[in-house]
């Protein structure tokens, strides 16, 4: 079967069951959307920005396990694409990214719309490919869907030229793939393997220490299993969040920068840490050397070799795929004719009680002044736990992750790595056309919601209903906070003066807008505007304006150098 | 500590680029790099000479084993293995210094590869610190232009890095 460049490209996608692709066309993609037009197994999705399209596929990839995709122009439409792109390469987010670019015979020659795509995106793909002859395509977007969704995950760039799309070729979508340069490890070591569960058997203090390794590799039913069988207490990174789950009694909550006083101090204080998934980064252990513990030994496993002994050096390295290596660990267990020191474990249980004892995500939630944390709480509640939550990033999603309990894994959608404002409107798209009769709130606030305010437009466009928990306290909340306890109160630039008036322009986008002034409005507006199914509701809640999260760990200091409220200031 | 990797990895545009720019992205130590074809087209071998704490060159080598486009990477340094560099150096040789740096030039088997009434372009190979020792050993003020092209990297005996 002889097909255009552009054709093949969208067999290849039809191929890979591909069901949305997110894109905004221009001059260089022009034959890919003509073909894209002439058939409708792959749907469309127009964005009002490239960034847009971006957060949105790595959203529906983060949502529902699937390789998301996106299309975009050359030139500008892949410099706007860029922050997404490093977004979901610092998640290790699977994504192929289709990017048109100028015909061949102008590559180099400063063109209309040119840039360098290739070279732009190197440092923040998993691995990238210009596509110069029309029969190279197929292989090459074939080689890209393996790679992205292999061993650690991440997005995978195809450039096609302008030309290359247009020209014939003979099509035939290559089954296999095997790649001599490129072979992901799976099967953890066995004798490491051996080894790591015997440590974890003699643990007097142990930890289990999870990260969105564990939902990216689907692997949160057995992380459970293997908490549950133990007994031992387990904590989730920023990213690990539902991989075990939130409400369970062995939860002692998210550690990190701003993790509970109790998973902090146990990762600390434990004799054999677990950790999974997880790559012991900056936000989530503090200083490494305040970090290290003599006698503490550390059992590793994760699929990406260079993650291991990058930041902490470790005992027991485990390279492979979790659900692999933990199945192998669990026959161990269950094999294993030591068991765990019950009285040792019931001493370690009863120090993490103590800890817990202070309640740590203790806010005051009287007055007059709505607090952010309080929206939080409600928004649990009245969602019965269950929505999809995305977020963008600040104190906003700082209180979304301490405050809504995840029991299950791709719930959670956040930019952990990157930190990018603007990540919740588009990614809670992307969420719901993975899973449209989900609930699916963003939790933002009014700075970061600005930055892909345009949005709005697409989710009127496709109909979709997602619910908008703006917490507005007139300043860039994270910021206020830095430059409160580490500027001396000086606040440079994080006041915004001249905010919109959302409820109007919620309106103007054909929503509902509402704002809600008063604590008592909290819940009603809630239910209110998850009864509507059918329509995004914008809610600006006035919160307090100073209000800061706690605990807190100054960036460069140690884990359990904790400020744990106004108190410690 | 001074390393020197060897990496076979697919002859593919842009496949240098992605060695270059993981180093200048992570801020690793670059001393050298040489790369050309094999006798098989489709792959290159490349030698990058760097130094660091064998914790970095641990990730060094870990990080390169994560590009796509690299089949192996070897420390050289974990066993024995030979390393070559070409120098062609052009000195001032005039009067009583031509002499001279004949001489030094036959010590060190260099070889003059062009002549004129008052230079001399000597070839020298060997391990870099040798070409060095070679520098040192001459007047520094009769040196003209030093071309070096960097370490080249082999293993011992029957060891042997392919695909």
């Amino acid at each position: 079967m002889r097909l255009t460049g552009a054709e093949i490209t969208i067999q290849c996608l039809q191929e890979e069951g591909v069901e949305y692709v997110f894109g905004y066309p221009g001059g260089a993609v022009l034959h890919i959307y003509d073909a894209l037009f002439n058939q409708d197994k792959v749907k469309h999705i127009l964005v009002r920005h490239e960034q847009a399209a971006l957060h949105a596929a790595d959203a529906y990839s983060r949502a529902s396990g699937r390789t998301g995709v996106a299309l975009v122009t050359s030139g500008p439409g892949v410099t706007n694409a860029v922050t997404g792109i490093a977004t979901a390469y610092m998640d290790s987010i699977p994504m192929v990214i289709i990017s048109g670019q100028v015909p061949t015979p102008a590559i180099g020659l400063d063109a209309f719309q040119e840039v360098d795509t290739v070279g732009i995106t190197r440092p923040c793909v998993k691995h990238n490919f210009l596509v110069k002859q029309v029969d190279e395509l197929a292989l090459t977007i074939r080689k890209a869907f393996y790679v992205a969704a292999s061993g650690r995950p991440g997005p995978v760039l195809v450039d096609i030229p302008k030309d290359v799309s247009q020209q014939m070729a003979e099509f035939a979508y290559p089954r296999t793939i095997s790649m001599r340069s490129y072979a992901p490890v799976t099967k953890g070591h066995s004798g490491q393997i051996k080894k790591a569960v015997h440590m974890l058997m003699e643990a007097r203090r142990p930890m289990i220490y999870a990260g969105g390794g564990v939902i990216l590799g689907d692997a949160a039913p057995a992380l459970t299993r293997l908490v549950k069988s133990l007994g031992y207490p387990c904590t989730n990174t920023l990213m690990g969040l539902g991989g075990f789950p939130g409400t369970d009694p062995q939860f002692v909550g998210m550690l990190g920068m701003h993790g509970t006083y109790e998973a902090n101090l146990a990762m600390q204080h434990c004799d054999v840490l677990l950790a999974v998934g997880a790559r012991f980064d900056d936000r989530v252990i503090g200083n490494p050397q305040h970090f290290y513990v003599e006698g503490r030994r550390i059992i590793h496993v994760d699929i990406d070799p260079s993650s291991i002994s990058k930041r902490v050096r470790v005992d027991v390295p485990i390279v492979g795929n979790i659900n692999d290596v933990f199945d192998e660990m669990q026959k161990h267990i269950d094999a294993s004719t030591v068991r765990p020191d019950t009285e040792a474990l019931r001493d370690w249980w009863h120090q993490i009680g103590e800890w817990r004892s202070r309640d740590c995500l203790r806010y005051d939630a009287s007055g007059t002044i709505i607090k952010p944390q309080y929206v939080v709480e409600k928004l649990y509640e009245v969602t019965g736990g269950d929505a999809i939550v995305t977020s963008d990033v600040g104190q906003h999603q700082m209180w979304a992750a301490q405050y809504y309990k995840f029991d299950k894994p791709r719930r959670w959608l956040n930019s952990g790595g990157l930190g990018t404002m603007g990540f919740g409107l588009p990614a809670a798209m992307g969420a719901q056309l993975a899973h449209p009769d989900a609930t699916v709130a963003c939790v933002t606030g009014e700075a970061s919601i600005q930055m892909c305010i345009q949005e709005l437009s697409t989710c009127k466009q496709y109909h979709l209903p997602v619910k908008i928990i703006n917490l507005n306290n007139r300043y860039l909340g994270m910021v206020r906070q830095w430059q409160q306890i580490l500027h001396g109160n000086r606040y440079s630039e994080s006041y915004m003066d001249a905010l919109p008036d959302f409820v109007k322009l919620a309106e103007s986008y054909g929503h509902v807008g509402v704002r809600v002034e008063n604590p008592a409005d909290v819940e009603p507006a809630l239910r209110e505007a998850f009864a509507l199914k059918d329509r995004v509701v914008f809610m600006d809640f006035m919160t307090d304006q100073t209000e800061n999260v706690f605990p807190m760990v100054k960036a460069g200091q140690g884990l359990t150098e904790m400020l744990l409220g106004a108190e410690d200031l | 500590m001074r390393h020197i990797l060897s990496l076979l990895l697919e002859n593919e545009a842009g496949a240098l680029s992605r060695v270059a720019g993981l180093f200048s992205a992570r801020g690793y130590n670059i001393e050298s790099l040489t790369v050309a074809p094999t006798e098989d087209p489709t792959l290159s071998r490349m030698t990058i000479v760097t130094s660091g704490s064998d914790e970095v060159v641990e990730q060094i080598t870990k990080q390169l084993n994560k590009l796509i486009d690299v089949v192996k990477v070897f420390d050289l340094h974990e066993g024995h293995h030979i390393e070559r560099e070409l120098m062609l150096v052009k000195v001032r040789a005039e009067g009583k210094d031509r002499e001279e740096l004949k001489r030094t030039s036959d010590i060190f088997r260099g070889r003059i590869i062009d002549v004129t009434d008052r230079t001399y372009t000597i070839e020298l190979t060997g391990p870099s610190d040798k070409l060095d020792a070679f520098l040192e050993a001459i007047d520094r003020g009769l040196i003209l232009e030093t071309v070096r092209t960097g370490a080249s990297g082999i293993g011992r005996g029957e060891w042997i890095l392919r695909v």
